[in-house]
Formats: C-alpha cells, structure tokens, sequence
C-alpha cells in the first residue's frame, strides 16, 4: 500500500511557466492578506476603541473613524483574494481541492460566515447613532461580526496546512480533526497578531496624516498622544510575534525544511527585530510623524515580503517528492488512456469484454431496450409481442418510431426518442421482428428476466 | 476519480452550487449589471434638472445595491469558485487551466468595479460640487460592471458549446464560441429589465412622502425597463438559435425537470404569459404611471427573476451530458479516458476507493463504490434527484431486476440523452446493480469525503500496463 494517496493530476497544459504562477501566488497573496490584516484588525481595534469609549466619549468618536476603513479594506480584502485563489487553483488544484473536499462542511460555511459577518458590521456602522442609547447591543453586533469574521482565517489555514501533507490525508475526518494537526493553531495566533501590529501601524499613519484634520475630526483626543498608544500596540504585538513565530516554525512537520529557507528566515527575523528597535524609538517622539516612521513601514514590509517567501519555499519543498510521484502517475495514466483509445479505434476487441452476446442486433437490444421492454411481459414498456405484432414485415416503421416516438396507448409513460448510430437500428429491428421469435420457438428467449 | 469525493446526501451537490450560483445572478444582473447604469441615469437625470429629489433617490437606491452586492453579491461569487472546486473539482480545475488568462483579467475589472463603486458611494456626499465627475465615476462602474459579466459569459458559453476549442485547445479558440455573443445580447438587457423593476420596488419606498416624485419616478424607471425590452426579446429569439439541436431536444426535461416534461407546453405558456405581463407592466407605468398599484412593483420584479432563474436553469441543464463540451461529461471524466475506463474499469484507476476490482463475493461494496465515483455528481442515494426515485419511476416499487438495471445502466445514455455513458466494465455496471438493489431494500445515504474521510486500496492505482 502506498504511504499517501497519489492521484493524477489534470491532464491540461498550465495556463503559464509554474515559475510565474508561483510569483503571481506569492504577490497577489501579499495584497490580500495586507487587506485582510487591515480588515480584522480594524473590527478588533473598532471593538477595544469602543468598549473604551463608553467611560470616555472621545475614543468612541475614534472607533467609529476605525470602522469607516474596514468598510473600504473589507471589500478590497475580499476582491484582491480572488487572484490569488485563481493562482492556488491554477498551480496546487490537485492538493488544494483535496484540503477543501476533505474539510468541505466548513469550506463551504465560508461563504456564509462572511456574508454574515460583513451585514453585522455594516449594522454596527450605520446603526452608531441609532443604537447611541443602548451601548451594549451595539457593541455586541460588532462584536459578533468580529467573531464570525475571525472564524474564517481558522478555515484557510486548516485547508492550507492540510494540503501540504498527503501523508495525513488518510487520517483525517472532517475539519476539526483537520484544526487539530499541529501547526494550525499558532499559525492562527500569528495571524491575528499581524492583523494587530499592521492595523495600529497603518491608523497611526492614516489618522496622523498631515491633511487630516484630527483636532476637529476627533475632539478631546491628542494627536501625539493617540499616535504613541497605536504605535505601542503595534510594537507588542509585533514584539509577541518573537513568542509565537518559533511556535510556529516548532509545530510545522519537518518535511518542507531547506538551508534555502532556513537562510530566509533568519533574514526575516533579522529584519523584524529592526523594525521592532525603530518602532520603539518612534514611540519615544514628540510632534509629527518623522520620517522613521516610513523606515518602519519599508523595514516591516520587506519583513512580511521575506515571509511569504519563506512560507512558498516551504511549501514548494513539503511538496516536492509528492508532485513528483503525481507526474509519473499521470504520465502513466496518460499513456494508458491514449492506448485504450488507439485500439478502440483500430477494432482490436476490448480486453475482458464478455463475448456471450451474439449478433449486433441483439447486443443493442440488450443495452440499450431491454431496460423497458421485455420480451412477453409489460415493464415500462408494452412487450415485443406487441411490437411484433404491430410492426410484423415492417422494419422501417418500427425504425422511424424508435427515432421519434409518441404517445400512443394509455397506461404507458412516453418513449423517449433512442439516439444510435444509424446501423444499430437497422440490427435491432431485424433482431426484434426476425431473431427473437424465430429462437422462441426452440428455446426460452431472452428477456432479461433471468439470471 | 482523483479527489475524496464531497457529498451532500440530502441536499444534492448540484442543489448547492444552484442555490449559490442562481442568488448570485440575481445579486449580479439587478444589482450591479443593471443597476449601476440605472442608478447614473438618475443622478444625471436629477443633476440636468437641478432637482435634489432625484439625488436623493438615487442615492437611497445605491445604497440598498452597495450593502447587497459587497456583502451577499460579492460572496455568492466566491461561493461559485468554492462550491464548484467541492462538487466537482477535475471540471473546475480543467476549466481553469483553459481559461485563467480571462479569469485573471476579469479578476483585474472586478478589482477596479469594486474600487469604483466604493468612491461611486462613499463620496456621493462630499463630492456634491464635481457632480459631472461623479455622474462619470457612475458610467465608468457601469462598465467595469458589465464587462466582468461578459467575460464571464464566454466561459458559460464554452461550456455548453466549445466550438473549436476541443481540436485545437487554444484560449481564443475557446472564448469565441459559438455561444457566447448570443447569450450576451441575451443577458444584458434582462439584466437592465431587472434592474429597473428592483429599482421601482425600491423607489415606492423612498418616495411615500413625495407623489410628485413618485410619480415622476414610476414613468423613467419604466420607461427604463421599455426601451430594454425589445432587446431582450431579440436576444431571446438569436440565443435560442444558436443552440445546438441535440442540447434543444434536452429542453422539455430542463424546464419541468423530467416529472413534468409532458407539461412542456403549457410550461411555455405561464413563461410566455409572465414575459408578457412584464411588458404590459411597463407600458403601464411609462404611459400611465397613476395607475400602477403598489404589488405591481414587486409582480414584474419577481417574474423577471422567475424567468431569469428558468433561462439559468436551462442553461445549465441542456449542456448535459457534459460539464465541458466534448471533453468532460458531468460525472468529471474526460470523454477521452473512456475507451480506458470500459476496458479496465474506474475502480482501477480511482485514487481513493476500498476495493480495486468487482469480485464474485464483493459486489455491493464495489457498487457503492462506483456509484460514490461515477454518480453521485447529480445523483444521491436518498435526497434530491435519488437514484432510487429515478429507478422506481421505471421499474415500479420493485424489486427489481438485476440484469435489467445492469443493461439499462450499460445503454442509458442512448434513452437518456442527458446522461454520461456509463464509464465502467460490464462487471462493475453489474456490481452497480447489485448495490442499486440493496440501496431499494435498505435505504441509506452516502456520506461523504467531508465526513468520513477517505480510504485506499492495497493495490495502487497505476495502471499495470501504463508506461509501456
């Protein structure tokens, strides 16, 4: 028995050089997954700014200036994640559908879950004035909508992680037992941690843009101050990230490991705790946004950019032996599949093909009648006694009925019209009117019945 | 053949990715394709006349597109992508592979729709003093909105009628079916009709306190739905040319499914009446726009989405036997493989099954198995469009025969012609059979990948002979 499944891969050519795929993959991941941080960090930071705003009124002013933004990066987060899915379903088809069948319940749950969750956080946008008096439903819809939001990711990773080892796929047993292989959940908490840090970064920066009015815009809150405290949550949560990445990089199953990528990571780390010194030292500032501030930007986005090559690399060797048994297997098939079809058409007879039947005629009739007429006895059909009688010296009647039929008696539903090569007829009509009762008088005749 | 096979017993597989697919049109044709002009026309209509009653409607009626089409609307679509790769992944992933390059670039206009429409609303407001600028924003998200629904058709129109394509599998080759324009002249107008009968509905809303509006709004919106209708009619009568015959002859049972095929005509008739109440309906409000009741705005809407999901349907029906024209019948194996398949059997060359082969004592295992492979993409064992139901609407309560539905099953598609050939050996129909049968007498569901997981034989499933 093999270790792990190997299927066959589709029999069409790439729509592009794998090597172009994976680039697409990896960019377009990029910018969705950018999106998608801003998206569920903006619904967290919404929800803590507004649970603080009810003590002090200024920071629900400011949590509703958050949830403004997650409703543009909602929409950007979902419509940018398409390419990158058209990629994945491009390159990896053969690993990522198998993922999703094997988790398909919550696979498909996505598309309510998100549907669900963008209508509650519309609710909770357009309803802040409404709901002003009763605080406490009102947090609660985003609050629900945050949830339901933070469910999804827990999906992509159980279907991403599940894909890249064949070896468990015999194992596993719906999505929760896909949640449960290692490395799912501290992937999760690494996510949410992102989601974090880049949303406090990118609100420090948006909110303390020069052409931003924020005294006016957000009476009561200070400019300075309010920049400090973003950049602080993006500094611890980036700064945890040191706890939960070797977490991360401890669970994942040993098979994707390269020096290639190992050399990445370190890069990827090295350039993090860069970002984590500038980001302190920004904290320190008074007055406007310094140009550190975009150093920090560039320094954590090469960052994120190495970890996404580092993850590709990953995959690309978790994948490699499997990918490659799957090429021999189709080449294999491939091969049997046009030898199949090159003897059939030379008329070489089918291998095991049973040779009781005798004439054509009676080998169509067998296929392709027999499963409503029988030879003495009402099935769908009226019986061929019947039809001989009717039809007795006539063939090309009988043909032009079978091509196109009507209803002719009570009590019998409606002949569909019997699409055949033009042969065929002629041998089941002979078969019917000449063959069938010509034996019946000498031995039982066959019908079907038995056996 | 090569993916743990996701079932859904009671619902059906088809009936999930129906209910996505047809929510999605809906959403797409009446709220975005349609809509997105209609709602322009009204903000330049109120603009021209410096009449801020217009604006205002207009804005109220985008409002109501931009919450369903970002949320339900933008979702369903994916829900496409999700649900198909599910039910029938060997199809979706081979259509992906011909036709990335348009998928990418609809991909790049749906990305630029969604931009347009979230400046097109958000801005409404603060752009009030650049209205020719924000009335061009409105046209531009018109088109980006209609030209993701033609490339989309293309890939529609392949999968009926591949033309060229299965000779020469080229990408061009395969967009430019002989389906594709027809449909496309077919699909926008009653994409705008719809539009214009939402956007009625919506308007009785947000005009109670102004009859003048009212009034003022019933006659343009109907006069919307007017000027489409002869288009639509037209595009009707060219889609419905170009079909090819032995898809038309698969009509009747598309429309009534086959419970209801000999109700055909009179089928004909309630949809021939509805298109015509739909027209009568906007005469109506074009000429005397007093008379329209209240339920006269929410009739036509409906009926249009009546027709619409009935066009869907058929559509989606008449392709059969295949999911890709000439190259992939509906059960998601290659049309090519077939002379393979009948010599050596699915069984063999199915990745994840509990048995290799039909033997003299595994017969209904071995059943099961080939039914899970080869059936169960349409078909399920207790739910919608039960195999069980199909057999006993032929062959009575039982039981039944086995060499009777082994014979049927081996030449169904000659009677049927909506249905695949049967892929396997004479030993595995008959294996089929003997699971049929024990599927009559002891009812139960087949559960599937999702669920249970998956198996696989001892004996690989590389074919013995295969590299020679």
């Amino acid at each position: 028995m093999d270790p792990f499944p190997i299927p066959k891969d589709f029999l069409l050519p790439l729509p592009a050089s794998p090597v172009d795929l994976q680039v697409a993959i990896v960019l377009l991941f990029l910018a969705h997954i950018l999106f998608v941080n801003l998206m569920v960090g903006g619904s967290l930071l919404t929800l803590a700014y507004e649970v603080r705003g009810r003590r002090r009124p200024e920071f629900d002013l400011l949590a509703q200036k958050i949830a403004a933004t997650v409703t543009v990066n909602k929409s950007l987060a979902v419509v940018l994640g398409v390419g990158p899915l058209l990629a994945m379903n491009a390159l990896y088809a053969l690993w990522f559908y198998t993922a999703n069948s094997l988790t398909g319940r919550a696979w498909i749950m996505v598309v309510p879950l998100v549907i669900a969750a963008f209508l509650l956080l519309y609710a909770h946008k357009y309803s802040w004035q409404v709901l002003a008096d009763r605080k406490g439903l009102h947090i609660a819809l985003g609050a629900t909508g945050t949830l339901l939001l933070l469910l999804v990711p827990f999906i992509f990773l159980a279907n991403i992680n599940l894909m890249l080892f064949p070896d468990r796929w015999l194992e596993v047993e719906g999505f929760l037992s896909t949640v449960l292989l290692p490395n799912v959940v501290p992937r999760f908490l690494h996510f949410v941690l992102a989601s974090i840090a880049i949303t406090a970064l990118f609100l420090a920066g948006w909110l303390c843009r020069r052409r931003f009015d924020f005294e006016s815009a957000l009476p009561g809150l200070d400019r300075c101050e309010t920049r400090r405290e973003l950049l602080a949550a993006a500094f611890g949560a980036t700064a945890l990230q040191l706890v939960v990445g070797p977490l991360v990089l401890m669970t994942l199953p040993p098979n994707g490991f390269s020096w290639l990528m190992i050399g990445n990571l370190t890069v990827a780390v090295a350039l993090g705790i860069t970002g984590l010194v500038l980001l302190w030292r920004e904290m320190g500032e008074r007055g406007p946004l310094t140009a550190r501030f975009w150093g920090i930007v560039v320094v954590l986005g090469c960052t994120v950019g190495v970890m996404a090559f580092v993850r590709h690399l990953y995959r690309e060797e978790a994948l490699a032996m499997h990918r490659e048994l799957v090429a021999a297997h189709t080449e294999a098939f491939r091969a049997a599949s046009v030898g199949a079809e090159m003897r059939l058409a030379a008329g070489v007879p089918r291998l095991g093909e049973a040779a009781a039947v005798a004439s054509p005629g009676e080998r169509t009739f067998r296929s392709v009648c027999m499963a409503c007429h029988a030879v003495d006895e009402k099935r769908v059909g009226p019986p061929l006694t019947e039809i001989v009688d009717i039809y007795a010296g006539n063939p090309d009647g009988l043909i032009a009925w079978v091509k196109s039929p009507g209803k002719k008696r009570p009590g019998f539903p409606e002949m569909p019209p019997i699409r055949m090569q033009e042969g065929q007829y002629r041998a089941v009509a002979n078969y019917i009117l000449d063959e069938v009762f010509a034996r019946a008088e000498q031995s039982p005749p066959v019908d079907g019945t038995t056996g | 053949m090569d993916f743990p096979v996701f079932h859904l017993d009671f619902l059906g597989n088809r009936m999930l990715i129906a209910m996505i697919a047809v929510l999605h049109v809906f959403i797409n044709h009446s709220l975005a394709v349609g809509a997105m002009p209609l709602v322009t026309v009204l903000e330049w209509w109120g603009y021209r006349r410096g009449d801020q009653r217009w604006d205002g409607l207009a804005y109220r009626i985008l409002t109501v597109c931009f919450v369903i089409t970002t949320t339900l609307g933008a979702l369903t679509g994916v829900g496409i992508w999700l649900s198909t790769s599910l039910v029938n992944p060997y199809a979706i992933g081979s259509l992906i592979r011909v036709f990335f390059w348009a998928w990418f670039t609809e991909w790049l206009v749906f990305v630029a729709e969604v931009l347009c429409i979230m400046i097109y609303y958000l801005t409404w407001k603060r752009m009030q003093d650049h209205k020719r600028a924000h009335v061009a924003v409105g046209a531009v998200l018109s088109l980006f909105s209609w030209v993701t629904m033609a490339i989309i058709t293309a890939i529609l129109g392949f999968m009926m009628d591949p033309g060229s394509w299965t000779a020469r599998e080229t990408f061009f080759s395969g967009v430019f079916n002989p389906i594709y324009l027809p449909q496309l002249a077919f699909r926008t107008p009653v994409a705008m009709v719809a539009a214009g009968w939402l956007a009625l509905f919506l308007a009785f809303f947000f005009t109670r306190s102004d009859r003048d509006l009212r009034l003022g709004a019933v006659r343009l919106i109907s006069l919307w739905s007017l000027a489409w209708l002869p288009f639509a009619a037209a595009g009707a009568l060219w889609y419905w040319s170009v079909i090819p015959e032995w898809m038309a002859a698969n009509v009747p049972v598309a429309l009534g499914t086959q419970k209801f095929a000999a109700w055909y005509d009179q089928l004909l008739v309630v949809l021939a009446v509805m298109a015509a109440t739909v027209g009568l309906a906007a005469v109506v409000g074009t000429l005397l726009p007093k008379r329209v009741p209240r339920v006269a705005l929410l009739v036509p809407f409906a009926m249009t989405l009546v027709l619409l999901g009935s066009f869907e349907r058929v559509r989606e029906f008449i392709r059969k036997p295949y999911v890709i024209g000439d190259y992939m019948y509906a059960n998601g194996l290659r049309v090519a493989d077939y002379p393979l398949y009948k010599e050596e059997g699915v069984l063999r060359h199915a990745t994840y099954t509990s048995v290799r082969s039909v033997t003299d004592d595994n017969g209904i295992e071995a059943g099961a198995e080939v039914f899970r492979l080869t059936c169960t993409r349409c078909h399920t064992a207790t739910g919608i469009n039960a195999v069980t139901d199909r057999l006993r609407s032929m062959y009575g309560p039982g039981p039944w025969d086995r060499d009777t539905v082994k014979f049927y099953l081996l030449g169904m598609h000659t009677a049927r012609p909506f249905m695949p050939p049967f892929p396997g050996t004479e030993r595995e129909a008959g294996a089929l059979a003997d699971y049929l049968l024990d599927l009559r007498a002891v009812t139960r569901p087949v559960i599937g990948a999702q669920d249970e997981g998956v198996v696989v034989p001892d004996e690989p499933s590389t074919p013995a002979e295969g590299g020679a």
